[in-house]
């Protein structure tokens, strides 16, 4: 069934070809990553649904190489969720990768799953909380956490690199076999901020 | 008063239909149409989630691609998510169709106009330039055939919107608890002991 359907969605080559996943950190520091690609392979997780962010790029990378994935960008973040909903009726399993400024644009398609108790697996990096310079990223940041909370999703914090990729699994668990919404909250500590100013010289 | 009758281009839409389509139906009346031309466990119907009917049918096609999967929704439904043509223009599947049952008005909460009311929107337009490799508008009973044809039959993805009138038609009222229609539609999908373990 999963190579048919590989053969139906990558029907049409795509518009950029995949970059070859390079190591874009350095070897004493951990590829959580890597880490986090393994887990989801081996948790059958074949659908990852995207609005693209700077702390999950070497993922996203990971996964376009990865034959057995298929990812696919969304233009906003509810589209992600009701994908995801189709996969777990059809089926399947997948994940939705986005930043904490997305997850306001999802409330009401959290309806969705809720009542229909269908498993979401979300890993969200988190903005707006540790030494942010975009004002604009806090109140979303902020307020990630509680508008989750306030449609059921239950949330594992990570602040450690070390922890991502064992949350992710313990998450994906919580999800597919507790038939629960999950949201790995991956805190800004763990990816470091931007000063935009320096960017600007 | 121009456009086609929901109820009976539903019903002459599903006739013939077999168990290897599946169908899901958008929010309000593409709910009552779809249970009044005949329930079953292939139906899912989307209660909520406003804007979500062809990313969810989308999402079960991706899975399902031996099976024909249908989307049946309204103009206000479909208006509210729009960006659904170009995610699943950009990563196409050859089993979906989406049918926009148009008839310019947000039924179920005092028939106000909608942006294609006055024909100033038009989504099978947006559809297209939105990278869809198969969109139509039908008006005309005369069309009904060529609608089926495109629904059930041509490569997808297919987007065709046909125009209806505006009614106040009787609600027919599928079962309306998600998980109770989730485990129906997943049973029948994928079998029960695939779909409960």
């Amino acid at each position: 069934m999963l190579s048919l359907s590989k053969h139906e969605v990558r029907r049409v080559p795509p518009r950029f070809p995949p970059k070859t996943a390079t190591r874009t950190m350095t070897d004493t520091k951990l590829d959580w990553p890597a880490d986090v690609h393994k887990v989801l392979r081996d948790e059958g997780i074949t659908e990852v649904a995207i609005v693209p962010d700077a702390g999950h790029s070497r993922l996203i990378e990971l996964c376009e190489a990865d034959n057995d994935i298929s990812l696919v960008t969304m233009t906003t973040e509810e589209e992600g969720i009701h994908m995801l909903s189709g996969t777990f009726l059809g089926g399947g399993k997948g994940v939705m990768l986005l930043q904490s400024s997305g997850v306001g644009n999802i409330m009401n398609s959290l309806a969705l799953p809720n009542t229909c108790r269908i498993p979401i697996l979300m890993i969200v990096t988190m903005r707006g909380e540790w030494g942010e310079f975009n004002s604009w990223q806090v109140p979303m940041g902020q307020g990630t956490p509680g508008c989750l909370e306030a449609m059921g999703v239950r949330l594992i914090r990570v602040d450690a690199p070390a922890d991502i990729a064992p949350a992710v699994k313990a998450a994906s668990r919580l999800a597919f076999d507790g038939q629960q919404m999950v949201a790995v909250l991956i805190s800004q500590k763990t990816l470091g901020f931007k000063d935009f100013r320096e960017l600007a010289r | 008063m121009s456009g086609l009758h929901r109820r009976e281009l539903v019903k002459e839409l599903v006739k013939g239909r077999g168990k290897d389509t599946l169908m899901l139906a958008g929010l309000g009346s593409p709910c009552w149409d779809l249970t009044n031309a005949g329930d079953m466990a292939e139906n899912f119907y989307i209660w909520g989630a406003m804007g979500g009917a062809a990313m969810i049918g989308y999402g079960v096609a991706r899975m399902q691609p031996e099976k024909r999967v249908v989307v049946l929704t309204g103009d206000g439904e479909m208006l509210m998510g729009m960006g659904a043509f170009a995610t699943i223009a950009n990563h196409p599947v050859r089993n979906l169709a989406i049918v926009v049952l148009d008839n310019g008005r947000f039924g179920e909460t005092g028939g106000q106009k909608t942006h294609t009311a006055a024909g100033v929107t038009d989504l099978a337009g947006i559809a297209k330039a939105s990278g869809i490799a198969t969109t139509a508008t039908i008006s005309e009973e005369s069309e009904v055939g060529k609608l089926k044809e495109l629904v059930f039959k041509t490569p997808g993805p297919v987007v065709a919107v046909a125009k209806v009138q505006y009614e106040k038609l009787k609600f027919v009222l599928p079962a309306n608890s998600g998980s109770y229609l989730k485990d129906r539609f997943r049973n029948a999908v994928l079998g029960e002991d695939t779909a409960q373990k």
